[in-house]
């Protein structure tokens, strides 16, 4: 008797465990499943906020940490100024995080990178040599370490988009990292269910800019 | 057996079940009592929380019991923590938070302070501004004199401040005085600044109520910052209508130490021979110089920085004699060495404290020939300088510190005249020390109030002066704030008077500083009102032999600086209006008059427009200023006379391209355009019959350059440490 309590104990909380985890995929892919129809600046900052919480409760994990970075990174498209930099401070705290979870993730150098680039728009003039490099740098971190990745070529193809002509950018310059993003898009197989994989749609829509 | 285990589960998940409902709601806000929206509230280590919605409200429910974290976090507050327990019965939660403090939302003493840099925000300028300046010639002072508080000199090299003359502007590197910041030039000719505005990456332009930090500037602060480690390896080669030059910098692999020199040889005959100037050349001005640099980072928060520079320059210059009938020409040779060199080192010691080292040693000699007079004019420096300073809480610093330096000018003259020859040899030596303490408190992040004192000592003058410094500035808004300045400045007199048998004592003025500024992300608006008292003027009561510090004077006027780089599209433009009002008795002056360097009104344009199509950047600068008053013998009321307004209009133009890893820059520009008639003053024969206008060498100026600089691609290099 004793015995089959302690097993029924045992068993009660296994299923917890597992619901547990069960939970944490099942929580993370409602909310992932958002991301991309996310473009509204509360709205990604309340979605950023239940990652900050996830990444609270599930100290092991390092996607509720980019995807909170993801967040924030996003929302610097939706301001100006020094908010930027604000904002980008904040990405750079969650996903230097979910770099010591989970080291020389080719992810999260892709996602530093475009946390540096969009520090550029808060001043090109000064800011577009320092940052560029520094973000170049990432990106090429980024494709050496998994070369299946379609992000980083997705981010030069961004950066020479953005970066004007005479400073060594142009649509020429970022129709062919675009198509090469694309080609890896076509074959890229995400890790999991809630792993990163977004960037496609935005890809096809300025790969078409460029050729228009 | 079998009721049982299945009561016990249904016990299980019962219990469960009851304990889990426990709701939290509330209301979150802010010092100010507003709602703030967005704010995460949750139970740490849980998934359990909300976001705060439009109304800063929100309500959670949670699954636990016993006492548990609540934190409410949002971007840009201080994020809070709270223990509360859980038995089940619903909880309130109202809590108020408070804004994160940083550089944006903290007060700055501004007043008289006009500061360039890229990585401090509210700053008036950016370092690339004074570069692309039309008119500015990419010299620092130049860009300077299109903001308010300077005076429009043609004639002389410097920065008149709030009328004071250039000498009582000071230029200092890295905290270490630069005894000739300015190319040594032939008289009435102003002359450029030797240091190029790409070494310094800050730079702060102080009109008046300076730091007890700086001393021996009676009016006005230039403090440079040099640049730290570069961002790349790189080199830089330059090909213009005056000149050529070129350097290199090398980043080494660990990011840790850089290395650069560069190297420039400037001469002016084939433009002078293009351009025809209105003094005669005997020889064209000839610059020969350059600089190198070292940097070491030696630990995370440490760096070691020299800088070293070295210049020749050789010209020669005849003009027609205003005193001669048979066109008698005076001639005019100058050859120049000018060396400095900056060490400096900085490093934090435990938390708190941080302390900045350097030292200096700079020489200049000047051999100058006329005619009659062959002239060695020598100054040396050798400073040290020591500063400690200490954060106090968050914001609030304290600095204490000294300095000593040990100075050399010798004056040597062999003169020919029509009955005798005459030797002079003068030398002067001065050991100067000043030590320093001040603090910023911080009573709170709006309102912080600077108290100051600085001590000099010069043992020429034998005597030690305390000069007190003060100000307050206090927040408005979250982009508008007010400032007030008040201090004492001293000065050694100028280096002419060294040399008197006896020296006259310290000069002496008063600042009273009121500022109020607006400061946003494309907006600048400052206007700035003082009153500057003159003591203790140097008096010359007989040349050569005889000066004290009876003369005074004073200046009261209003500065206006409004920038605006978005109202129109691709266009940054900025607005400067500078009123003065001054007067002073000093030098051989009989009564208290507006001198000679100061003008009522000045007003200055400055337009950049960026056309990304065409890759070009273009820019004009329009420059007026009010007649000055100059010295007419022949009339009994002494500086009554005033000269000619001064207008001029300056234009750029850059073509920028990037080939491979070459980025090029075309640029060209034409100083007064128009070719306005432009007046210095008047110098008058010896009879006070004839007159000569002091005007600009040639109307116009006409610069063409191609600067080309490659930097090493990166881009395919893979970095590992990038935290």
């Amino acid at each position: 008797m004793k015995k089959l309590v302690v097993l029924l104990t045992l068993f009660v909380a296994s299923l917890n465990l597992s619901a547990q985890n069960k939970n944490y995929i099942s929580v993370m892919e409602k909310n992932v499943a958002v991301l991309d129809s996310t473009r509204d600046v509360s709205q990604l900052q309340s979605l950023a906020n239940t990652f900050e919480r996830i990444a609270s409760a599930e100290k092991n994990e390092w996607l509720p940490n980019y995807y909170a970075a993801y967040c924030y990174v996003n929302m610097t498209y939706k301001t100006k100024g020094d908010m930027v930099d604000t904002y980008c401070d904040k990405a750079e705290l969650f996903i230097k995080k979910a770099d010591s979870i989970n080291q020389n993730n080719s992810e999260i150098y892709s996602l530093k990178a475009q946390i540096a680039s969009a520090r550029i728009s808060v001043n090109p003039m000064t800011r577009g040599q320092k940052y560029g490099a520094i973000a170049g740098e990432l990106r090429e971190k980024a494709k050496s370490l998994d070369a299946t990745n379609p992000r980083p070529y997705f981010l030069d193809g961004m950066a020479y988009f953005h970066t004007p002509a005479m400073f060594g950018g142009g649509k020429d310059k970022a129709k062919p990292a675009y198509e090469k993003a694309l080609k890896l898009y076509e074959t890229f197989k995400p890790a999991s269910s809630i792993a990163p994989n977004w960037g496609k749609h935005t890809t096809e829509y300025y790969l078409k800019k460029c050729t228009e | 057996m079998k009721k049982t285990i299945l009561s016990f589960i249904l016990i299980l998940l019962c219990i469960q079940g009851i304990i889990a409902q426990t709701k939290i709601s509330g209301k979150v806000s802010d010092q100010h009592k507003q709602s703030v929206p967005g704010v995460n509230v949750y139970i740490k280590n849980s998934y359990d929380g909300a976001s705060t919605g439009a109304d800063g409200t929100f309500s959670f429910t949670v699954n636990d019991t016993g006492e548990v974290t609540l934190v409410t976090s949002f971007i840009g507050f201080e994020q809070q923590e709270k223990k509360i327990r859980l038995i089940g019965k619903d909880i309130v939660f109202n809590p108020i938070i408070k804004e994160e403090l940083n550089e944006l939302k903290v007060v700055t003493i501004s007043a008289g302070t006009i500061e360039a840099s890229d990585e401090k925000k509210m700053t008036v300028l950016k370092p690339l501004d004074i570069v692309t300046t039309a008119g500015a010639q990419a010299d620092i002072v130049g860009a300077l004199k299109t903001l308010p508080g300077s005076q429009q000199i043609g004639e002389s090299e410097g920065l008149f401040v709030r009328g004071g003359t250039g000498a009582e502007t000071k230029t200092i590197i890295d905290g270490m005085v630069v005894n000739n910041p300015y190319f040594t030039g032939s008289p009435d000719i102003a002359s450029r600044g030797r240091f190029s505005p790409f070494l310094f990456k800050g730079t702060v332009f102080s009109t008046g109520g300076y730091s007890a930090q700086y001393g021996q500037a009676m009016s006005s602060v230039i403090a440079l910052e040099t640049q730290d480690l570069p961002d790349r390896t790189s080199s830089t080669l330059a090909f213009s209508s005056v000149g050529i030059g070129g350097g290199h910098n090398k980043l080494w692999k660990e990011k840790n130490m850089s290395v650069g020199f560069d190297l420039n040889y400037s001469n002016l005959l084939p433009y002078f021979k293009t351009v025809a100037q209105t003094p005669e050349y005997t020889r064209a001005p000839v610059f020969t110089g350059g600089s190198f640099n070292f940097r070491k980072k030696t630990s995370s928060t440490g760096i070691l920085k020299f800088y070293g520079y070295f210049n020749t320059s050789d010209l020669g210059i005849k003009t027609l004699s205003i005193d001669s009938t048979n066109g008698f020409k005076n001639l005019f040779e100058l050859n120049n060495t000018d060396i400095y060199t900056n060490l400096t080192y900085k490093e934090r010691l435990g938390e708190k404290w941080l302390f900045n080292i350097g030292a200096s040693y700079s020489t200049n000699v000047d051999k100058i020939k006329t005619y009659f007079d062959t002239i060695r004019s020598q100054s040396d420096l050798t400073q040290a300088r020591l500063v400690l300073s200490r954060s106090i809480k968050k914001l609030s610093i304290f600095r204490i510190g000294a300095e000593y330096q040990y100075a050399y000018d010798g004056f040597k003259i062999d003169g020919k005249r029509a009955y005798y020859n005459f030797h002079r040899n003068l030398n002067s030596y001065d050991n100067y020390t000043a030590s320093f303490a001040e603090a910023d408190i911080y009573l709170t992040s709006k309102l912080v109030w600077r108290a100051g004192v600085r001590s000099d000592y010069s043992m020429l003058m034998k005597k030690m002066v305390i000069s007190p410094r003060t100000s307050i500035a206090y927040k408005l808004g979250t982009f508008s704030q007010v400032s007030l300045a008040y201090g004492q400045f001293y000065q050694k007199p100028d280096r002419d008077f060294l040399f008197y048998p006896q020296l006259p004592s310290y000069n002496k003025s008063t600042h009273y500083i009121a500022n109020i500024q607006r400061v946003d992300d494309y907006h600048t608006l400052r206007v700035e009102v003082y009153y500057k008292k003159y003591d203790n003027l140097t008096s010359i009561i007989s040349k050569d032999t005889l000066a004290n510090v009876s003369g005074y004077g004073y200046a009261k006027g209003l500065d206006v600086f409004w920038r605006d780089k978005k109202t129109i599209k691709n266009v940054d433009y900025w607005l400067s209006y500078t009123y003065l009002d001054t007067k002073r008795k000093y030098l051989n002056y009989p009564v208290e008059v507006m001198p000679s360097f100061a003008a009522t009104h000045t007003a200055t344009l400055v337009f950049k427009k960026f056309t990304e199509k065409l890759n070009l950047s273009t820019g004009f600068t329009y420059s007026y200023a009010s007649g000055r008053p100059y010295y007419n013998p022949n009339n009994p009321e002494f500086m009554s006379d005033k000269t000619i307004e001064f207008n001029s209009l300056g234009v750029n133009a850059a073509y920028l391209k990037q080939i491979g890893n070459c980025f090029s820059v075309l640029a060209v520009s034409v100083t007064n355009v128009f070719g306005f008639d432009q007046v210095y003053g008047y110098r008058y024969s010896y009879d006070n019959m004839q007159r000569q206008a002091i005007t600009p060498p040639a109307k116009r100026f006409f610069f063409i350059g191609l600067f080309l600089s490659f930097g090493e691609n990166r881009s395919k290099e893979v970095i590992n440490n990038n935290n």
